[in-house]
């Protein structure tokens, strides 16, 4: 069986490895959200729809399914979270013209969809807490995680504008550089640090379950089917030993 | 000949069905053939699974592959957000898309696993030359068929894989260009080699697919399978003339293959309902952003199956103005897997009869190619260029020096009679 093994560990390694490179630069925070916390995704459908959808669209989520899965009823769905007019069984689309949006920003707002599940959970997480203030840039912020970002930071009235703590290096050339060493808690913000962390959570969980409706529904079918399968694997392993009782 | 050795069971008159289809096809005599009376080695290992465990995945990936069709849409302009409805929307679509995507990579291991076997307890020796022929055939078309569908999502590591595996017929002088416009059918990767890639995809390597697998089976049938003692059954057989080591593939295998499909299918829906991108291995972060011509992926790299040989791509540096070296490497990587029945020349075949030294080389061999597959996902920066490098001449040295240290190595006496 040492084949098997060697084999087995080289794509563990693989793996990990393959993961650890995907999240190398400013380190992320882990999320800590849930997507089988219903009240969580509700509060995270409200914060999206008041702060993100003015820009950014959600092109493959629809409004009915949104209530369905979120345990809303159709009167909640439209006096929460419906302020576009459209009709509930439309897709999440932002009101902000593209070619507009090209010409405020230089770069259209990028549709959320799927962002959880092309950059990590973690990633939208600490992004999200990662602006701080940089009078060089045009709306006056910057963010660790993506510098240069040309978002502006939409949650400062909650959070507050953090301040970066630079750090000066000397590399061996005898150049000093500066590098973010880290940000400032915020003040000004109408949320507590904790509480604006809890915002955050929300946010992304219900970001996280628009790039996946059914990953509540899997993992907890998975268990079913666990079992399932243990159930068999047994079955058919004595039903093995039944018949070979006869070969020697 | 008469075929109707064993009468199909059940009611009367469904035995005199069963006859009345019997003297039209042959239906009994198949089953005997096949099942009931093909008689395997009794002292198959764990090692022995795999070949029903790839049939099985090769069944379920017929079968989502039928449904996903059902509701996918092979244009540029709709193949990505066709896939996502197919994740939200369609009843049950998730689970299909999932399955379909999951089964492609557990496909390779299937297979590599299934390949390892042979080169354990020498499967492809005389006289299974031709059943290891036809199984690299499969492996072959099973690389094709992968590649095809990668492009299908149409997510931008679908998109830029493609690219990088399609310029690399634009290495070959002369014809090369040509070469990689015909295969494209446009300029660039476009709408048109989406719908050429899906025609390939559905319709003909599936097809190629089967055919292949029904060889291997025949061929296999034909002459008997091999075993972890690597000697022949069929030379002792009792007085039914049937091989005295040997028990009918129907019930006893059978029922121990159903074991297998057990444990196959824990470890397989652990990754299908838990972690279906498996860390970003089995479904990449990058392929969850449409195809974008003008923006390249951070990091370039095919899926797993496929990174040994791209690390030997990789390895190979460009001289005389081309780099058409590496590409030459790489298919030859795999040319050489049809000549290993010939380069080995031990006189046992199994890992338990031979000497150290193809025990040794052999276990190297499989911690080589896992290196190399390692290197080819990572970035092409140190020490991954000189690992592939090493790997590289190693793989080439296991077979290309096999006739010498086969000749040169010692060995055990085999057995006469299989041992359990």
């Amino acid at each position: 069986m040492k084949p098997v093994k060697i084999l087995l560990a080289g794509l563990v390694l693989a793996w990990c490895t393959a993961t650890f490179a995907a999240g190398a630069g400013y380190p992320l925070e882990p999320a800590g959200s849930d997507v089988r916390q219903t009240a969580s995704l509700q509060r995270g459908a409200r914060n999206f729809v008041n702060y993100c959808l003015g820009c950014h669209s959600l092109q493959y989520v629809r409004y009915s399914r949104v209530a369905q899965d979120l345990g809303l009823t159709e009167q909640e769905l439209r006096e929460n979270l419906m302020f576009t007019g459209t009709r509930v069984h439309e897709p999440m689309l932002s009101a902000m013209p593209a070619a507009a949006a090209l010409g405020w920003f230089g770069n259209a707002p990028p549709d959320l969809s799927l962002i959880v599940r092309s950059r990590g959970l973690d990633y939208v997480f600490t992004y999200l807490k990662s602006f701080y203030a940089d009078p060089t840039r045009p709306s006056g912020v910057n963010n660790a995680v993506l510098p240069n970002t040309v978002m502006p930071h939409v949650l400062a009235s909650l959070q507050g504008v953090p301040a970066a703590r630079w750090e000066a290096t000397t590399d061996a050339a005898g150049q000093q550089h500066q590098h973010l060493a880290g940000l400032e808690p915020a003040t000004g913000g109408t949320l507590t640090v904790e509480e604006f962390d809890g915002f955050v959570r929300d946010t992304v969980n219900f970001l996280d379950y628009a790039a996946e409706p059914a990953k509540a529904k899997r993992q907890a079918l998975g268990i079913w089917v666990t079992l399932f399968l243990v159930i068999f694997t047994v079955l058919a392993w004595l039903l093995k030993r039944e018949y070979w009782r006869d070969v020697h | 000949m008469a075929a109707n050795t064993v009468a199909p069971a059940g009611a009367g008159w469904l035995r005199s069905f069963g006859a009345w289809i019997d003297e039209r096809f042959p239906m009994t005599k198949l089953w005997n053939e096949h099942l009931a009376e093909y008689y395997a080695p009794k002292n198959f290992n764990t090692w022995y699974y795999y070949g029903s465990l790839a049939l099985l995945v090769l069944v379920l990936q017929i079968g989502t592959g039928i449904w996903l069709t059902m509701s996918y849409k092979p244009s540029a302009a709709e193949a990505f957000g066709s896939v996502e409805y197919i994740m939200r929307d369609v009843e049950w679509g998730w689970l299909l898309r999932y399955l379909h995507s999951t089964g492609g990579s557990a496909f390779f291991i299937v297979v590599y696993l299934h390949m390892f076997r042979a080169m354990l307890y020498g499967s492809y020796r005389k006289p299974r030359e031709l059943l290891w022929i036809i199984g690299v055939l499969i492996y072959l078309a099973l690389m094709a068929e992968a590649f095809f569908g990668y492009l299908l999502p149409w997510g931008n590591m679908s998109y830029w894989g493609a690219q990088v595996i399609v310029s690399l017929f634009g290495t070959f002088p002369l014809v090369g260009d040509a070469l990689v416009e015909w295969i494209r059918g446009d300029y660039f990767i476009s709408d048109i080699t989406l719908n050429r890639f899906f025609a390939l995809h559905v319709a003909a390597l599936p097809l190629v697919l089967v055919f292949l697998v029904v060889v291997h089976i025949l061929a296999l049938h034909e002459v008997g399978s091999n075993n972890p003692d690597g000697i022949e059954i069929k030379k002792n057989k009792g007085p039914d003339g049937h091989p005295l080591d040997g028990i009918p593939f129907h019930p006893y295998y059978t029922v121990k293959d159903l074991f297998g499909v057990g444990v196959f299918l824990l470890l397989f829906a652990a990754v299908v309902f838990f972690a279906p991108d498996l860390g970003g291995l089995f479904l990449e972060a990058a392929n969850f952003e449409p195809a974008n011509p003008l923006l390249t992926p951070p990091h370039i790299a095919p899926v797993w199956y496929f990174t040994p040989f791209y690390a030997m791509l990789r390895a190979v540096p460009a001289f005389a103005g081309t780099q058409v070296w590496g590409v030459l490497v790489m298919f030859a990587a795999i040319a050489l897997l049809f000549f290993l029945p010939w380069l080995d020349r031990a006189p046992v075949k199994s890992i338990r009869y031979r000497g150290p030294i193809y025990k040794v080389a052999l276990m190297l061999f499989a911690l080589a190619f896992i290196m190399l597959g390692y290197c080819g996902l990572m970035p092409a920066v140190q020490p991954f260029k000189t690992l592939s490098v090493v790997g590289t001449i190693y793989y080439f040295a296991f077979f290309l020096l096999m006739p010498w240290y086969t000749r040169i190595d010692s060995h055990k006496p085999e057995p006469g009679r299989v041992r359990s």
